[in-house]
């Protein structure tokens, strides 16, 4: 994940230790100095991620990391940062909760706070991971999605794939970083929260000649704050269309043997490799199984759920949580497939076994 | 055009945002004078000033002013003023706090980016009361006073700002009252030209929440109370503590010199760059 965020050009880290994301922050703090970026450890995380605003609004690319606890202290600046529409990243190592619950242990239970956590009606972006191949992918595309969309994006993973080890060869060359897009016009033609076609206006960084105001209140297009309906109305709506008309781009799952599976195990993070390991032991046993893996947890892959459902009529949802995503499932597939959550609550992962047993006492 | 004039056509945006959200009669805008006056006098330009805020009536001053303008959550502008500055350091970073901001919600932040030394200036209205929530008490209602939330009396010990930024460490710590107007610029102005956290503190008056509940008059009173209770820091010294008991102590608390974050780091980044050479 660091090599990601390096390669993808962040030069910013703020931070707090949290057992189990604090191995981000200690190999940061030896390498970004190396490259001219900077690394500091705050007070706690609300100031760190305070701080990696800060310094996204003055044009550097940054990212914070936690878990769980941590997470929710950071829900006020990251409200912040999606109404004022500046990028960065986030990398959140779930552990079980609630609470300080089990700083060592996996679980999957924050996907919901990644997605409601802060208050009001946004969108959010959030991505997974469950190799670290993907680590490293995943987070280069999490810094290209937040500078396209001016949002922040949060990688999500669990205590097992944050501390994986893998061997894997990165190549240099083959994934491409994106930059916020700045404006061209000149300053005074400056409109910082323009409602563009794209959904996405053009953004200027601290200090390069457009001086602009940036907050937290709801704002008219040139950001100060506004109480007119007529403002109000078009604004919130642009922020929630500038994600939802990148839908198709956004939104990454890959399929595994799903052209004829009667069976589908839809599975993310570290559960993805229990799941796909069952798959392949239900095909020696002749079951027609296939595995979504889902990249993308927010917003849903509503489309990919909906290509499985051709042939799928049942669908396994195994989770290290009480169903926090099983239900989204069901939502979206509309009673046309049995839906069937697996769900482990108690700081272990869920085996290919089980799984499997889920399997068999299902079809 | 007079002085005064120029300075408005210069530094506010008197096109877009006003009339402003502040009571008749506020200190705020006494406030926002000094810190112009002293901006122009440093010679800043305008793309290099980042203002930054919290939230309640100080936190709507950026909006007023022709900078880089940022108006965070409630007692983290120093936190968002300390990436700002470490990703940028050639902008002039100033924040702007009520009582609230520094020492209540964001006491935290405020003790610890003094001990950084991070080099920002910041700007502490301290008007004794939350005013823009409607008279609540702040961590600066001085014991006995009524609030809207203290009713029968406020029992806390009130924080005294400027002592707790000398003690964590702040390089300067200069306080003065939006009625010594004159003292206010000239304290703005050498905080903006210190390296390291400076830090003023500008005691104010609510007349309208705080003045309003306590009887204190109206905002002229309670400025001639500013008046008859400030103590210029170098008399405060031949005073006894019993003298000093209602009194304001007005002037440069702390001017001293420390090692400042950005210039430690710089080091920090040399050092790596060696440590990562002779890896390879």
């Amino acid at each position: 994940m660091v090599e990601g965020a390096l390669r993808a050009g962040c030069r910013f880290f703020a931070g707090y230790p949290i057992t189990p994301a604090t191995e981000i922050s200690e190999i940061l703090s030896v390498k970004l100095p190396q490259v001219a970026g900077t690394f500091i450890q705050m007070e706690d995380e609300i100031a760190s991620l305070g701080a990696v605003i800060g310094a996204s609004l003055a044009g550097v690319k940054s990212m914070t990391a936690t878990s769980g606890p941590g997470f929710s202290l950071m829900q006020e600046n990251l409200g912040f940062a999606i109404i004022a529409e500046v990028p960065f990243v986030m990398f959140v190592a779930m552990r079980g909760g609630p609470s300080t619950g089990l700083p060592t242990f996996p679980s999957q239970s924050d996907v919901m706070q990644a997605r409601w956590g802060t208050h009001g009606d946004h969108p959010a972006i959030v991505l997974s991971a469950s190799t670290v191949r993907e680590c490293y992918e995943m987070t280069i595309k999490s810094f290209n999605f937040s500078e396209k969309f001016r949002t922040p994006v949060v990688l999500l993973i669990d205590e097992v794939v944050a501390h994986m080890r893998e061997k894997v060869i990165l190549s240099e060359e083959e994934m491409e970083i994106i930059d916020r897009v700045k404006p061209t016009v000149p300053p005074e033609w400056y409109i910082p929260y323009e409602d563009v076609p794209s959904g996405i206006p053009a953004m200027a960084n601290f200090g390069e000649g457009y001086r602009y105001h940036v907050t937290g209140l709801t704002h008219d297009i040139r950001g100060f704050p506004t109480s007119r309906p007529d403002e109000i109305g078009p604004f919130m709506t642009r922020l929630h269309r500038k994600i939802s008309q990148h839908f198709a781009e956004i939104q990454m799952a890959e399929f595994f043997q799903t052209e004829d599976a009667e069976v589908t195990i839809i599975a993310y993070g570290c559960v993805a490799r229990s799941a796909k390991r069952a798959m392949i032991q239900a095909r020696e046993k002749g079951i027609k199984a296939g595995h979504l893996k889902l990249l993308t947890l927010w917003p849903f892959v509503r489309s990919a759920v909906e290509k499985i459902l051709k042939t799928s009529k049942i669908l396994i949802v195994p989770e290290m949580n009480m169903g926090q995503l099983s239900r989204e499932v069901k939502r979206v597939s509309r009673g046309a497939a049995k839906v069937y959550a697996l769900n482990k609550v108690d700081g272990t992962m869920i085996t290919p076994e089980e799984i499997m047993n889920r399997i068999l006492e299902v079809s | 055009m007079a002085e005064v004039t120029k300075l408005i056509h210069k530094y506010l945006r008197h096109d877009k945002k006003f009339p402003h959200v502040w009571c008749p009669g506020c200190g705020i805008g006494i406030m926002l004078g000094a810190l112009i006056r002293a901006i122009d006098r440093v010679g800043f330009g305008k793309d290099e000033v980042v203002l930054v805020s919290g939230i309640g009536c100080s936190g709507r001053l950026p909006v007023y002013v022709d900078f880089n303008t940022l108006h965070t959550t409630h007692g983290r502008a120093l936190t968002f003023a300390t990436g700002v500055k470490l990703a940028k350091p050639g902008l002039k970073v100033i924040v702007i706090m009520g009582d609230g901001d520094a020492v209540a919600i964001g006491g935290n932040h405020f003790i610890h980016a003094a001990r950084r030394n991070i080099d920002v200036t910041s700007i502490i209205l301290n008007n004794s009361i939350y005013g823009m929530t409607g008279g609540q008490s702040s961590p600066t209602t001085p014991y006995g006073m009524r609030s809207s939330t203290t009713i029968y009396s406020s029992i806390e010990q009130a924080f005294k700002i400027s002592e707790l930024a000398v003690t964590a460490g702040a390089v300067f710590v200069g306080r003065g009252t939006v009625y010594h107007a004159k003292l206010l610029d000239s304290l703005i102005e050498k905080a903006l030209l210190k390296p390291g956290f400076s830090m003023v503190e500008v005691i104010a008056h609510c007349h309208t929440q705080y003045g309003r509940q306590n009887r204190l008059g109206t905002a002229v009173e309670m400025m001639e109370w500013q008046r008859d209770h400030a103590v210029e820091v170098k008399k405060a010294a031949t005073l006894k503590s019993e003298e000093l008991k209602d009194k304001v102590v007005i002037g440069v608390l702390v001017d001293k010199e420390l090692p400042v974050y950005q210039d430690e780091y710089e080091k920090i980044r040399e050092r790596a760059k060696e440590a990562g050479a002779q890896k390879v």
